[in-house]
């Protein structure tokens, strides 16, 4: 983590050992987006800039999105220690085959029923990987995946990049 | 252009209490919401036929400064009811998606906003 140069908007001293968990049900997208929505709020409450609210958010969401679609049940959870922020989503699923193909942009295994809700059209991990600062994927087919995003929430002011 | 300037203008249905003073900066049409998250741009506003409660999470995360639904469709009360708790303002049209996008790309442009 950086700690040098100038930082934008938050407060140094905010945001140590705050520690969140969301359960998530495979197929039940009503529960979509609760870890995403208190993350963005706690987020907020710090100070961190919006943009990179925004950042930590679509990669929390599609996280969440990935388990509703491929799981049976799984988690969210994330934890605000300083300046980092650590987003864990485990997943009890069928694990993903191919890694590389799943970074794949376009690329999906989603049932219909999921591309009938606007969802599976290859874009949640890249998007992911796209907003995080590091994205590790540790998945074991027939068992399950868990992905974790580490994101710097005070990153040098000439960092910002849409 | 305000969303209420623009629902006045194109004689469109309001459906919840959304923040209609939010200005909009641009349009966004898609109804893959992966798309969304990845190409909208705060402040657009968004026209899609997709209905269901992931619409508002995804325009709060954008910060998106309202959602079109075209065609007509019937909008779910819990889409409505949780917008509502952020603000955003859900409009329906009964015009198809490329005939919204026709009209709102037309006022924009007239009015040097995008």
């Amino acid at each position: 983590m950086s700690s040098k140069g100038k930082k934008e908007g938050m407060d140094p001293d905010a945001g140590s050992g705050q520690d969140v968990y969301f359960p998530l049900n495979g197929g039940d997208f009503s529960d979509a987006g609760a870890g995403s929505k208190s993350l963005r709020s706690e987020l907020a409450a710090l100070g961190v800039p919006a943009w990179i609210i925004r950042r930590a958010a679509i990669c929390a969401f599609e996280a969440e999105i990935n388990v509703i679609i491929h799981a049976v049940a799984g988690s969210l959870h994330y934890l605000i220690e300083g300046e980092t922020l650590t987003i864990t989503v485990t997943d009890m699923g069928p694990g993903i085959e191919d890694i590389g193909l799943a970074m794949k942009e376009g690329y999906t295994t989603a049932p219909d029923w999921a591309k009938e809700y606007g969802w599976g059209s290859g874009m949640g991990l890249p998007n992911i990987k796209k907003n995080a600062g590091t994205l590790s994927i540790d998945s074991v087919p027939g068992e399950g995946t868990t992905i974790e995003i580490i994101i710097n929430l005070a990153p040098p002011l000439n960092a910002r990049q849409e | 252009m305000t969303v209420r300037e623009l629902i006045g203008r194109l004689d469109l249905d309001l459906k919840n209490n959304g923040c209609v003073e939010a200005a909009i900066n641009g349009c966004y049409a898609s109804d893959m919401l992966s798309d969304v998250l990845a190409n909208g741009k705060e402040g657009n506003i968004w026209i899609t036929r997709q209905t269901h409660p992931n619409v508002v999470a995804v325009a709060a995360i954008k910060g998106l400064s309202g959602i079109i639904v075209t065609g007509g469709k019937q909008i779910e009360a819990e889409t409505l009811e949780k917008a509502e708790a952020e603000c955003i303002p859900v409009i329906s049209t009964s015009l198809q998606t490329y005939d919204m996008v026709g009209m709102v790309y037309n006022l924009l442009l007239k009015n040097e906003c995008r």
